[in-house]
């Protein structure tokens, strides 16, 4: 696996970001955002972490997206016309946003930052489940709280009104 | 067992869920109280002589927690406070299903707020500050009020870019050393102090505390989220929401992993001081009650964090004190506030007036809570004020302590405008009709208020016991 | 760990850093609150990103995983929340524009 395909991923990935700012419409910022969880998927493929590369496929690229989809179905109506009356000078505003990335890039790019940073030797287990589950448990009680939240959450903003 | 801390009000929550609504309705808001109470009597118990069987629960989970006076004076602040919040609320939230749900996402606060005080490892720390924001969030935006959805969206917004911060640099730390508990990162940072992105990932660790506590300039979020949240939501975020997220990580990072490096504490004292006077020169300006209030708290937040900053054990008792102390009077001016605005429906102060002859305990208790913020004695402020004095003198920074002098006389000025004008004059014209609260507003009121003098008149004698702790800490 | 894994590490921050511009540029820059929050993914990418790109180098890519999967697990929490909040600002204004939440002042 060579340096170049990283290198042509992560390129793929800072251009569908740059098309999440620019983009005229909710949608396509929304489809943009997809677009780079899904290459961000694949280069932790390349990275060696597949099985959380899975996870970020199936619920950023899939789940969140579904839900941004759906937040702007549900509040379309004004928010088309908004996007309508500042369409013409969308552009004019975000411009800006390339031409920072490029100064921003050329200024990284000379900047010598060394970086020797010792990692001492460890003995984790190399295998994600093992260390999920015997590990870190106490994370994992952490998610199933979150979770919980998220359900009390999802249940009061999400709701039907109930016809008194 | 103290895997109980945080396991006990999970299981509450699932059961009460469970359970038909006919029978748990009702005794929700009792179930959260008690909840809050053992924790409270937890803390003054020996543990060290568990019963059997919470010995051998404990033995099931083996979960890297561990106990020292600050995670005790936490624990007893979140006790005290989510016990407050919960009776408040039975006067506040009259719907029986919305009481409900707030209830539990108290319960579930309180569970991640315990898991932030007792870990001792960076993720885990990090999963649990989510919970309680994400529980904090959703209870801002509990009645869906115009108010506070937006102040909710506010904190969401801070909040995420505040966690954006920590993680990068909890990456950078776990990358170098190799794991995530507080002993393995703090030996990492110390051998590697001079390069330069481990220095990049704790100033952008530490302004994602700075965010998540406002204090100053970061404070955005802040008056906007307390302002909007129903009347408990604000006495449970004033008092302990924000201090546990924000000042406790704070201290349990810079003392545990970070050190006390001269750069670390010039930081802290500068953005304390910051925070000190320009909070209390906002709260000046402030026609809203809560408004007020919540500025009061930025300004007070600076007090901790400049009282450890300046790095001395004296320093760091100051803190706590303090931090406990916050809790105490924030928690009671806001119930008074609530108090208010359910009897006369108003925020605003301009409005107000003579309300003092129509609710004389709630009067009372503002003024309690109000000298006591002020630092007047004989109140508990005056003490934890006191000792944040001392400490600067003594550690060689007398601008600083004529600073936190000078700042608790705006304290004074603001705190007694606001009693001016809400209790003081003649009862206006639409207020024939104002009561004293009721039940559970009261009982909350007074015994905070008891709390405050008794802390008060009491803490000479209580001086020893709670250095000591602290010495053992340092 | 090989000395490829190494090089690694720099340009994966180069892409984490533009990542980073490009996500607080359209958090500042946009009025829309869905965009808002468009854009706190964007820099939760980045940190994931970031956080991977740390566990490759450093051999620890077992953990780093497990981290990553949990963050996750709270990021869909957190947005579902916010979109939930936006729904409801929806509901009350009518507007999704920031600029019409003055509301609370001062």
């Amino acid at each position: 696996m060579s340096i170049h395909v990283f290198y042509i991923i992560m390129g793929l990935m800072t251009l569908s970001a740059l098309w999440a700012v620019m983009a005229r419409s909710l949608l396509r910022s929304a489809l943009a955002l997809a677009c780079a969880s899904a290459l961000l998927s694949i280069s932790m493929f390349v990275l060696g972490s597949p099985l959380a590369a899975v996870f970020e496929l199936s619920v950023c690229a899939g789940l969140i997206t579904v839900v941004f989809i759906s937040t702007i179905s549900l509040t379309q109506p004004m928010s088309w016309h908004e996007t309508m009356q500042h369409v013409h000078d969308h552009l004019k505003k975000y411009w800006y946003l390339p031409v920072i990335l490029l100064i921003g890039a050329i200024v990284l790019t000379t900047v010598k930052v060394t970086f020797n940073i010792k990692v001492p030797e460890t003995n984790v287990p190399a295998d994600v489940r093992d260390v999920l589950w015997h590990i870190r448990h106490l994370d994992v009680v952490g998610q199933v709280l979150i979770l919980l939240v998220g359900s009390f959450g999802v249940s009061l903003f999400f709701k039907e009104k109930h016809k008194k | 067992m103290l895997s109980l801390f945080i396991i006990l009000p999970l299981a509450i929550t699932v059961i009460v869920n469970i359970l038909p609504k006919k029978m748990v309705y009702p005794l929700i808001g009792a179930v959260v109280g008690m909840v809050a109470l053992v924790q409270m009597a937890a803390v003054f118990l020996p543990v060290s002589q568990p019963l059997e069987i919470m010995r051998s629960l404990g033995e099931l989970v083996r979960w890297d927690l561990a106990v020292d006076s600050l995670t005790l004076v936490m624990l007893l602040s979140i006790g005290v406070v989510v016990a407050v919040t919960v009776l408040a609320g039975t006067q506040l939230i009259k719907d029986k299903e919305q009481y409900f749900q707030f209830a539990n996402l108290v319960l579930l606060t309180l569970t991640g707020m315990n898991g932030v005080v007792l870990v001792r490892d960076i993720f885990s720390l990090y999963v649990f500050l989510e919970i309680t924001g994400v529980a904090s969030f959703i209870l801002i935006a509990l009645q869906k009020d115009s108010d506070g959805l937006e102040g909710a969206f506010k904190y969401i917004l801070f909040s995420a870019v505040a966690t954006i911060f920590m993680l990068s640099a909890i990456g950078i730390f776990i990358m170098s050393a190799g794991g995530t508990s507080f002993g393995a990162i703090q030996a990492a940072l110390q051998a590697s102090s001079g390069n330069i992105m481990v220095l990049l990932a704790i100033a952008a660790f530490m302004t994602g505390l700075f965010m998540k506590s406002g204090l100053m300039p970061f404070h955005g979020w802040v008056p906007d989220a307390y302002e909007g949240a129903p009347a408990p939501v604000s006495v449970m975020l004033a008092g302990v929401v924000t201090k546990a997220v924000g000042v406790y990580t704070l201290l349990r990072v810079v003392y545990s992993v970070i050190g006390f490096t001269p750069q670390v504490k010039m930081i802290l004292m500068g953005f304390g001081v910051i925070s000190i006077v320009l909070g209390a020169l906002a709260a000046l300006g402030q026609t809203n009650l809560k408004r007020l209030l919540a500025y009061s708290s930025i300004s007070q937040v600076g007090y901790i964090v400049l009282s450890f900053g300046c790095g001395t054990a004296l320093g760091f008792a100051g803190a706590l004190f303090h931090m406990f102390n916050h809790a105490l009077f924030k928690s009671l001016l806001f119930v008074n506030s609530a108090s208010i605005e359910k009897a006369t429906g108003l925020k605003d102060m301009e409005r107000m007036g003579g309300l003092g002859s129509k609710m004389p305990l709630t009067g009372l208790s503002a003024g309690i809570g109000a000298l006591s913020t002020a630092g007047i004695p004989p109140f508990s402020g005056f003490w934890s004020k006191l000792v944040i004095v001392v400490a600067l003198w003594q550690a060689g920074l007398p601008v600083y302590a004529v600073i936190a002098v000078l700042a608790s006389v705006l304290t004074l000025a603001y705190m007694l405008m606001f009693q001016r004008k809400v209790f003081w004059g003649k009862t206006l014209e639409g207020f024939q009709q104002v009561r004293e609260a009721g039940f559970g507003l009261m009982v909350p009121t007074i015994v905070l208020a008891l709390a405050i003098v008794g802390l008060g008149i009491g803490f000479p004698l209580l001086f020893n016991t709670f250095m000591l702790p602290v010495d053992r800490l340092w | 760990m090989s000395s490829m894994a190494s090089t690694l590490f720099l340009p994966a921050c180069f892409f984490v850093s533009l990542l980073f511009i490009a996500g607080f540029y359209y958090i500042l820059a946009t009025n829309n609150l869905i965009r808002v929050l468009i854009g706190v993914e964007l820099l939760m990418k980045a940190v994931t990103l970031l956080l991977v790109a740390a566990g490759y180098v450093s051999g620890q890519s077992a953990l780093m995983q497990s981290l990553v999967i949990t963050l996750i697990v709270i990021e869909v929490v957190v947005i579902a929340v916010a979109t939930g909040i936006v729904i409801g600002i929806h509901a009350h204004n009518k507007t999704l524009d920031a600029r019409k939440l003055r509301n609370l002042k001062g």
